[in-house]
């Protein structure tokens, strides 16, 4: 078997295969939901209504997908400049320190005034973490992917130690875990009584702003230039070494806002489960978007909704949550697999 | 050569539409066993769409394709093979890191077989490369290889795979013309063997010497036939562009000061091309400096010099009288070079940009297109459109993007970008390969244009016949190092030659001690 390219793939070759995937993926949790002992129709009945059949459940949703927003951002910021950031995971962390370390008291301003303090700080910090990967790339020829993937090791280690050492809550009745914010340093709610935070709006807005730097500015410009063709890009004189150092900021900056958002507008402290791989999952949430900045959205609002979802399934049904983590890594696979068929056609020898 | 009556391969009726655009509208035409058939036509008369169609890339609308008097059955490429097709692209499609004999015996076997059959393999393409003059070592790695012994790789592995009919895409558009005449050595042979050739080429002189006959295809029509005995270059020339072809005339130059010079400038080597040895030369206002040599003597560190690519290690590249201080691609461009790339695909243009984002790509950042690092896009748009009228680019509009064009509209392009900028120093490095007649005279007729408007053009071509027919002086590159200039009609091509073979400047040294 053989892959040949398309030259003009027709409209339905654009859809179907991805409609297949999805397909495909809800047939294979299926089964697997039966091999669980339960009815799948009940199951993704209830994975439905888990994730979008309540206020309280929309709105946890929505919450569940602002740190995927941001993650996702940062990994199709970067990736549309074909710089490999698989650092989100401790970029993130680095927001999420920076914000305690300056939020539980250090400084002692108004909300108004240190939120967009604690936010670009947050920002710098991520930026900080993935100066260095990018400019051991550009400088020395370092491969990005071992050295953003090997920091997400090193800094949660850091992060243990600060949590079991010096940022340790003496009010934490010996867990590891920070001090809690001050009050004017948490995120207040959009709307006073539902449970979600203004960082899900910081989400959209940021979302709105990637995708406006990428089509109307010459940074934007530049990134999809690098990506597209470096030899080209470095020939019209488009500095590509500065151009993928700035992209590494931006998309730095961004996985840090996950780690600010999370700690300001839901936990207030830092404990060393406040991400459960949102760093990762940011990758699959921009592929799945194409990694179009508002595609991100919605593909964000879906990985968010089967997690969300996946929960409640699982205490109704008495299937495991790994259905959910399986139907995500499917959808991922059979989802690359698709883009693929809409670009090749399989030829049979 | 008597051709025999045996019809190798034949096209019935192929038509092929995409959307509004028939590319191949009733071609029929057919190559008999032993014969060359040449394949002559503008960008876009439909030839890449017909031998894609030949090869089971494309499945034609109607009509069919015939080997040895089999019907292929369409949309199959396989197939194709099996029956004994081999095409060689324009674009080679050899993978460096592996091995000659690793290139050629790719895809010829099943991917999962238990017997390798490596000794079997290369004793096929030794006596192969033996039996049909193609000189190659099976393990040289293909990335160390000259774009010539590339070509004989491509053409080792059409042969090891049996082909009875060969589809060669513009091979000589790479070769110097030494090389040009071992490709036809080669070729003669393979044809005494039985082998039927499409030959596509826009050099009518080539297809003279080469083929038997010619088809010429026009706005996907074949509109014209001849037998190479019964016609001459004019004559086909007029067939394939409607109208005869008038070459640009060449008025005398009237040179005025240096704007450009390179003073004793030296490049380190980089990997097999060497840099530039000590090499001094004057850009003049109003005049065009050919450069003249075999590929791969240090024209690419030449050109990376004077477009900001390369700074120099020894020497200085002096601008309008000052010698210039960090040098870079965006001051280059900022001092009013055009910069006209040798590889239009790789590094003239970014494939997946549309027209209007190539257009800007050099000067985005400039007041024109962009204010406080916001792109105009309105002013961008309109900028491409002027290009796309003014210098003709045939294209649905100004968001196609550039890779579906062909070789000459985006070479127009590339004109239009550097050109509008009304340059003062013009660098065109390879500015006609792989173009057509039709855009090669275009081509040509805008750098004299620019010429006779002031400015200072360098012309670095490997195509000799180029060279000495726009010059108004010409240099010779050898092993990075620079002749004297030679005035227009001093020197003959076998004088040339000579320089070219490295030869006239140990004469040089000679005389100086």
């Amino acid at each position: 078997m053989r892959l040949e390219p398309i030259k003009n793939p027709s409209l339905a070759r654009s859809f179907v295969p991805p409609l297949i995937a999805l397909t495909a993926t809800v047939v294979i949790a299926s089964l697997l939901a039966m091999v669980a002992g339960a009815n799948p129709f009940s199951v993704f009945g209830l994975i439905l209504k888990g994730a979008f059949g309540s206020k309280f459940s929309i709105l946890e949703t929505l919450n569940r997908a602002t740190p995927l927003i941001f993650t996702g951002l940062a990994a199709a910021v970067a990736f549309r400049a074909k710089f490999w950031n698989i650092g989100a995971e401790a970029q993130l962390y680095a927001g999420a320190l920076m914000t305690v370390v300056l939020g539980t008291g250090m400084l002692a301003w108004p909300s108004f005034a240190i939120l967009p303090v604690l936010a670009l700080m947050a920002i710098l910090a991520g930026a900080i973490m993935l100066l260095v990967p990018a400019l051991l790339k550009t400088r020395f020829g370092v491969d990005e992917v071992v050295t953003t993937l090997l920091f997400n090791f090193i800094f949660l280690l850091f992060i243990s130690m600060l949590l079991e050492g010096p940022l340790k809550d003496p009010m934490g009745m010996g867990w590891p875990k920070s001090a809690r914010l001050i009050p004017e340093a948490r995120l207040p709610r959009i709307v006073d009584g539902l449970r979600l935070h203004w960082g899900f709006a910081l989400a959209l807005l940021s979302a709105i702003g990637i995708w406006i730097i990428q089509t109307r500015s010459t940074l934007g410009y530049e990134m999809r230039a690098v990506g597209l063709n470096k030899q080209a890009a470095a020939f019209a004189g488009i500095p590509v070494n500065t151009v993928l150092v700035k992209t590494a900021l931006l998309s730095g900056g961004l996985a840090a806002l996950a780690g600010f958002s999370e700690v300001a507008g839901l936990k207030g402290s830092l404990t060393l489960d406040l991400s459960p791989g949102f760093g990762y999952t940011g990758i699959i949430v921009a592929m799945l978007a194409l990694l179009h900045p508002l595609g991100v959205i919605v593909a964000a609002l879906f990985v968010a909704g089967i997690f969300v979802g996946a929960d409640s399934m699982s205490r109704a049904a008495d299937v495991p949550t790994y259905l959910a983590d399986i139907m995500l890594a499917t959808a991922l696979l059979l989802m690359v697999l698709a883009i693929m068929l809409t670009r090749f056609r399989v030829v049979r020898d | 050569m008597a051709t025999t009556k045996v019809e190798a391969l034949s096209l019935n009726a192929i038509t092929k539409t995409f959307g509004e655009l028939t590319a191949n509208d009733a071609v029929s035409f057919s190559v008999h066993q032993g014969e060359v058939v040449a394949l002559l036509g503008e960008n876009g008369a439909g030839k890449t769409t017909l031998m894609n169609i030949l090869f089971g890339q494309y499945t034609a609308d109607s009509g069919s394709v015939a080997v040895f008097g089999q019907t292929l059955p369409p949309g199959n490429s396989r197939e194709a093979l099996n029956a004994g097709v081999g095409m060689v692209h324009q674009h080679f499609t050899l993978a460096d890191n592996l091995t000659v004999q690793e290139n050629i015996t790719l895809g010829s076997r099943p991917l999962l077989s238990p017997r390798l059959g490596r000794s079997a393999a290369r004793a096929k393409i030794i006596a192969l490369s033996e039996r049909f003059h193609l000189a190659v070592s099976p393990d040289a790695r293909v990335g160390s290889l000259t774009v010539g012994e590339r070509q004989r790789v491509e053409i080792l592995k059409a042969l090891y795979r049996d082909v009875r009919v060969l589809i060669l895409d513009e091979p000589t558009a790479v070769l110097t013309p030494q090389e040009t005449d071992d490709l036809f050595a080669t070729l003669r042979l393979a044809i005494a063997d039985g082998l039927s050739i499409i030959f596509i080429s826009h050099k009518l002189h080539e297809v003279m010497a080469i083929a038997d006959r010619v088809v010429v295809l026009r706005h996907g029509k074949v509109t014209g036939g001849a037998r190479t005995q019964d016609t001459d270059t004019k004559a086909l020339a007029a067939m394939m562009m409607g109208v005869e072809a008038v070459p640009p005339q060449v008025a005398p130059a009237n040179p005025g000061a240096a704007l450009m010079e390179l003073q004793g400038v030296s490049t380190p080597d980089v990997g097999n091309a060497p840099g530039l040895r000590d090499v001094t030369l004057a850009l003049r206002a109003g005049q065009i400096i050919g450069l003249a040599g075999v590929s791969g003597n240090g024209q690419a560190a030449l050109a990376d010099v004077v477009g900001g690519l390369r700074a120099a290690a020894a020497g200085q590249v002096v601008l309008n009288g000052a010698p210039v201080q960090s040098w870079s691609p965006r001051t280059a461009v900022r001092s009013g070079i055009a910069r006209i790339p040798e590889d239009r695909h790789k590094t003239g243009t970014i494939g997946d940009f549309d027209l209007t984002e190539n257009a800007i790509l050099e000067r985005y950042k400039t007041a024109e297109f962009s204010t406080a690092g916001w792109l105009n896009w309105r002013k961008s748009r309109d900028f491409a459109e002027g290009i796309i009228s003014k210098y003709d680019v045939r294209c649905p509009g100004a968001d196609t993007p550039i890779r579906l064009l062909s070789g000459g509209n985006m070479q127009k392009l590339i004109l239009g970008r550097v050109l509008e900028a009304g340059p003062q120093i013009i660098l065109a490095n390879q500015p006609v390969r792989g173009l057509d007649i039709g855009a090669v005279n275009y081509v040509h007729s805008q750098l004299l244009a620019a010429r006779d408007r002031g400015a200072a053009v360098l012309l670095i071509s490997e195509d000799l016949d180029e060279v000495m027919a726009l010059s108004d002086v010409i240099h010779v590159i050898a092993d990075g190092r620079l002749s004297p200039g030679f005035e227009r009609g001093s020197m003959t091509p076998a004088q040339l030659g000579v320089w070219m073979a490295g030869q006239g400047f140990d004469k040089e040294m000679a005389h100086a001690s």
